[in-house]
């Protein structure tokens, strides 16, 4: 199959259920900060820099709940489709477009590199 | 069915288009077309199957024998011949020859065409296992399967179905009312994730157990196996389930090895314009075979619009496919299950949740922006089209949102209800609290009587206390009746539920409750999957509640629980491998400096708990690490953990001139006998020799004190930002019972301290002679605490480092994929 990364756009970086369901995974960028890449409750998936926007928490390691994630060090809860902190806090971690196709998830290309930046 | 085609009436000019597939979308579109200008293309329909376009959606009722054949079939032999269609069945097209205008089929038949329409559908997924291709494993697409399963059940035996989604469930459903004795196994941990959500895909699945059904989630196929024929199935867990019949329904693949073959562009499907038409003008693709805009689709709706597209292209009146939301609809006969749109919450969205636990109902609109995105809905369904309209329309429903979970007739009819006032009109015997059967008077008269708050009432009259579904109406009748003079009541769990985490703990025992779908579910939460408070709580009550049987929520667990190692600022783990009582050996050091060198560790520190703390190891190598360390013998340290931490000893009678007893003897054996048990907090524990008290142990949870006579048991003690000194428990002789007792009240803390609360708050809240009572009077209780503590040690004590090294959750540790900018990714 002609991978769709290869055509340009998009990043393939693997199938759907690769994630655990509430869970999360790291793609690694060379020269840049891991992206974190969500799977809620209901089967959504979103991408984020894994950087907190309070202490550069990895949002990778935290609890899926709803559409947020709690970041593992002080529980700032951060909206898995805008990277807003929820709340209270104030910041904002970039987010990178996320497409599903056929079951495999697709990065935004020239959004990671953005975010990774 | 008509057979020789070829024979073109002479001088009929008309485009000849010619359809390869004969299924749903590929007849739908011709029909679509004759509505339009009947009279525009000469057609030809070749299909594959040897029979003429039926309702494949309507297999899952004729396995269940509730429809015939004939009742599915959507056009009969009639309906080819009356529009002059030329049907070519049971002769698959094989190649298309693009340069040439031909296709040619099996039997060798060649077709000219002008215009050429692929609609071939979708394969079947088959999971490359070992035994797939054994005699009696089928798949779940056409007639021919449903024909070989109607032939095993009247074999009967067993069935085994893989893949938990619509599909496999309807395959299942039927199988298991034709007497099959049949097992469902589902990759993933809820039935049917694609389509609902956890709560309701937990109700599903214990329906389906109800019915007899086997359901096995989180199974993963290793192998089937069999001498000639299928005979069982093997999963990886070890499991061997026997089976007559296999059924692989996991999913299915766009058909497209004809198109590929041509040179036709294709991503996952047949890539198509807004107008179907492929990367070549002459030819088009409709139905699941396609790829439009990055998507394919296995459900009929959308097909039904790239139908009507197409059409309109084909008479030159291009109207263009747009993709709208889609909706699933479980075909199982008593079991009523909706979905429909976008159910994730995200940002701005809005859950509003129904569920009534004691009529085994779910039901979740998701709004956003005052409209509705999404919609899951269990047990009634009635109300799944309005939403879904509600939804496709883009409807403003501000003014229904109070009541738009109730469904169509309460939100259009008294839309404007006032709760408060409804509760008030209501009879004073008008039923309040469905599972304990409270009456409104009956409420109304326990308030009158002195309960001033929710709490209050749930301990005076019931009402509320079980499932929690009326907690609103209770609130709305002490308003009325209080006013502002209601009492807050104690804090609960958090957010997502009106239960406290004792009256949580209570329900889970009584109800005997097993998952956290369950819980939710039956103590009504107001949020779809809690939230990062409440999942650890639940996950630790069921594990507590149900030793053995309960499987462990990862998703649930705090970041450090979940890998086994401390996460720190800087995103890497420190590693704190076991060090039995604080004592060591020339092993250990070794391979814990071969591993500070091995792995770049910045730092190793001896902790405040006796033993070694390496610093600065990369999630990806933590597997490595614990390799290494389990070679030489250790195991997790759980210094991460809500659990035991430490048990720390002083040097004791072996060698010190005071020392009264084998303090470090004895602190090792008790850290043997309690390592790995998981707790409301975490759990420390010291023994000292004498009362000199060198281990500190009277600022542990659990502390020793050897005196010459025997030992001092204290409990509730902590260092930490308040710090408070134990209390004495008891003095015991031997070290037998303090072991017993030691067992005893670990357990005791961990069946009734809420979660996150450390033995000293605990103590302070209950009060010393609480524990006492339970611990000291009664030998026989006090024995079956341990022996309750004990009997869960037997499932707990695995060393999880060990369980990484071999495999488990690998994925945790390693990245799904690299990116270099400069190429490609690796
Ligand atoms: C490593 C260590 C410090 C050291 O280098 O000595 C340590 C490190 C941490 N302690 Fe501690 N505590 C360590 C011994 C202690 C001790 C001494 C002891 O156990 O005798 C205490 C006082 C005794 C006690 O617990 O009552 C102690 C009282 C705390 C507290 C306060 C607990 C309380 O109930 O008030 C916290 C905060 C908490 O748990 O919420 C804490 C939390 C922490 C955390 C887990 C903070 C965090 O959440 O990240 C630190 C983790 C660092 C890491 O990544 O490893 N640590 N901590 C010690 C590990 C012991 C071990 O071998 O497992
Ligand atoms: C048991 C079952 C239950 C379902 N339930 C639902 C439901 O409740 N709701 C819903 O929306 N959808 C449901 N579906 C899905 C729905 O049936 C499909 O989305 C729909 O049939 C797809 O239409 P299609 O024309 O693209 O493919 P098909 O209907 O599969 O038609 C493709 C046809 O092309 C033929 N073909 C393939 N290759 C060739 C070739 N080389 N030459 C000639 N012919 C060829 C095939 O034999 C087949 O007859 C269900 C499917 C199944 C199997
Ligand atoms: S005392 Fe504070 S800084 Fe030191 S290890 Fe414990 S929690 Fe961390
Ligand atoms: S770094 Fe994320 S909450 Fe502090």
């Amino acid at each position: 199959m002609t991978p769709d990364f290869l055509a340009g756009e998009w990043l393939d970086i693997g199938w759907v259920d690769e994630i655990p369901l509430r869970g999360s995974r790291t793609v690694q960028v060379e020269g840049g900060d891991d992206i974190a890449v969500f799977r809620t409750g209901e089967d959504k998936v979103f991408a984020l820099l894994d950087r907190c926007p309070h202490k550069h928490g990895r949002l990778s390691q935290g609890i899926v709940h709803g559409g947020a994630v709690a970041c593992p060090l002080h529980n700032w809860r951060i909206s898995l489709s805008t990277g807003e902190a929820l709340g209270e806090d104030r910041g904002c971690t970039p987010t990178v477009p996320v497409r599903i196709s056929g079951g495999r998830v697709l990065l935004c290309r020239a959004g990671t590199l953005k975010a990774a930046a | 069915m008509k057979h020789d085609p070829i024979q073109l009436p002479e001088g009929d000019a008309r485009e000849h288009l010619v359809v390869i597939g004969n299924g749903m979308a590929g007849c739908r579109a011709v029909e679509e077309l004759l509505a339009r200008d009947p009279a525009r293309y000469r057609i030809t329909i070749v299909g594959a199957e040897p029979l003429v376009n039926y309702n494949r959606i309507m297999l899952s009722p004729v396995l269940a024998g509730e429809k015939t054949f004939d009742d599915i079939v959507i056009n009969g032999t009639g309906w080819y011949a009356d529009n002059a269609i030329t049907l070519m069945s049971g002769d698959p097209v094989v190649a298309i020859d693009r340069a040439a205008h031909t296709v040619t089929s099996r039997s060798g038949r060649t077709l000219a065409y002008d215009r050429l329409l692929i609609a071939t559908g979708s394969d079947p997924f088959i999971i490359p296992v070992p035994g797939k291709d054994l005699p009696g494993v089928i798949s779940f697409r056409d007639m021919n399967d449903v024909e070989t399963m109607l032939a095993a059940a009247g074999r009967g035996g067993s069935a085994v179905v893989i893949g938990g989604g619509l599909l496999g469930l309807e395959a299942a459903h039927g199988l298991s009312l034709r007497g099959m004795k049949v097992t469902v196994l589902h990759i993933m941990p809820t039935l049917m994730e694609r389509q609902l959500d956890e709560a309701a895909g937990w109700l599903l699945k214990t329906a389906l157990e109800a019915r007899g059904q086997t359901i096995l989630t989180g199974a993963d196929t290793a192998a089937i196996v069999g001498d000639g024929k299928v005979e069982a199935v093997h999963l990886k867990d070890g499991t061997v389930i026997p089976a007559d019949l296999v059924v692989m329904a996991v999913g299915i693949r766009p058909s497209v090895a004809l198109a590929r073959a041509a040179g036709i562009d294709v991503g996952r499907g047949i890539r198509v314009d807004d107008h179907m038409v492929t990367s070549d003008p002459a030819i088009l693709a409709v139905g699941e075979c396609v790829e439009h805009d990055g998507q394919v689709y296995g459900l009929v709706a959308p097909l039904w619009d790239m139908c009507r597209s197409l059409a309109d292209a084909l008479v030159g009146a291009p109207s263009g496919y747009k993709p709208s939301a889609t909706s699933t609809k479980l075909k199982v006969a008593g079991l009523d299950v909706f979905s429909a749109g976008d159910f994730s919450g995200g940002d701005g969205a809005e859950d509003i949740v129904l569920r009534d636990a004691s009529r085994g109902i779910y039901k979740r609109v998701v709004v956003k922006g005052d409209r509705i995105v999404g919609a899951v809905l269990y047990g009634d369904t009635a109300d799944g089209n309005w939403y879904f309209d509600l939804l496709k329309k883009g409807t403003d429903v501000a003014d229904i949102r109070d009541a738009l979970i109730f469904g169509q007739a309460f939100a259009s009819g008294g839309g404007q209800a006032d709760p408060k006032a409804a509760v008030a009109a209501l009879s004073d015997d008008a039923e309040i609290c469905g599972c304990n059967g409270v009456t409104k008077g009956k409420v109304l008269a326990c308030i009158d009587g002195g309960a001033g708050s929710l709490d209050a009432v749930r301990a005076g009259c019931k009402a509320s206390a079980s499932c929690g579904s009326c907690t609103g109406i209770v609130e709305s009748l002490l308003a009325l009746r209080l006013g502002d003079a209601v009492e807050a009541g104690p804090k609960t769990m958090c957010k997502c539920t009106s239960f406290g985490h004792d009256d949580v703990r209570r329900e889970i025992v009584a109800q005997d409750m097993r998952s956290i779908p369950e819980v939710m579910q039956k103590l009504h939460w107001s949020t779809p999957d809690g939230c990062s408070s409440c999942r650890p709580a639940l996950n630790y009550y069921l594990l507590c509640a149900l030793p053995g049987v309960y499987k462990d929520d990862q998703q649930s667990r705090f970041v450090n629980e979940r890998m086994h190692a401390n996460i720190q600022k800087d995103g890497t783990y420190s590693v704190v491998p076991r060090m039995w009582g604080g004592l060591t050996n020339p092993r250990e050091l070794r391979a814990i400096a071969d591993v500070v060198e091995k792995f770049d560790a910045p730092m190793v520190k001896v902790t405040g708990g006796q033993r070694l703390d390496i610093f600065g190891i990369k999630k990806e190598d933590l597997p490595a690490v614990w390799a290494d360390l389990n070679a030489a013998g250790m195991v997790s340290g759980h210094a991460y953990g809500k659990s035991l931490r430490t048990v720390k000893t002083c040097v004791g009678s072996e060698w010190c001139r005071f020392g009264t007893q084998d303090s470090t003897g004895l602190g090792v054996k008790i850290e043997r006998a309690t390592w790995g048990s998981w707790m409301p907090h975490k759990f420390k524990i010291a023994v000292s020799g004498c009362p000199r008290n060198c281990a500190e142990a009277t600022i542990k949870d659990f502390g020793i004190v050897c005196v010459d006579s025997g030992y001092e048991l204290h409990v509730g003690g902590n260092g930490g930002i308040k710090v408070r000194a134990t209390d004495l428990l008891c003095k015991v002789a031997t070290e037998e019972e303090a072991m017993d007792m030691c067992a005893a009240f670990i357990q005791l803390y961990r069946e009734e301290a809420r979660y996150l609360e450390r033995t000293a708050p605990w103590i302070e809240r209950v009060g010393l002679a609480h524990i006492q009572s339970r611990l000291l009077p009664d030998a026989g209780v006090r024995a079956e605490y341990a022996r309750r503590f004990r009997f869960s040690q037997q499932f707990m004590q695995d060393d999880p480092w060990a369980a990484r090294v071999a495999g488990a959750d690998r994925e945790q540790h390693a990245p799904m994929a690299r990116f270099q900018p400069a190429g490609a990714m690796a």
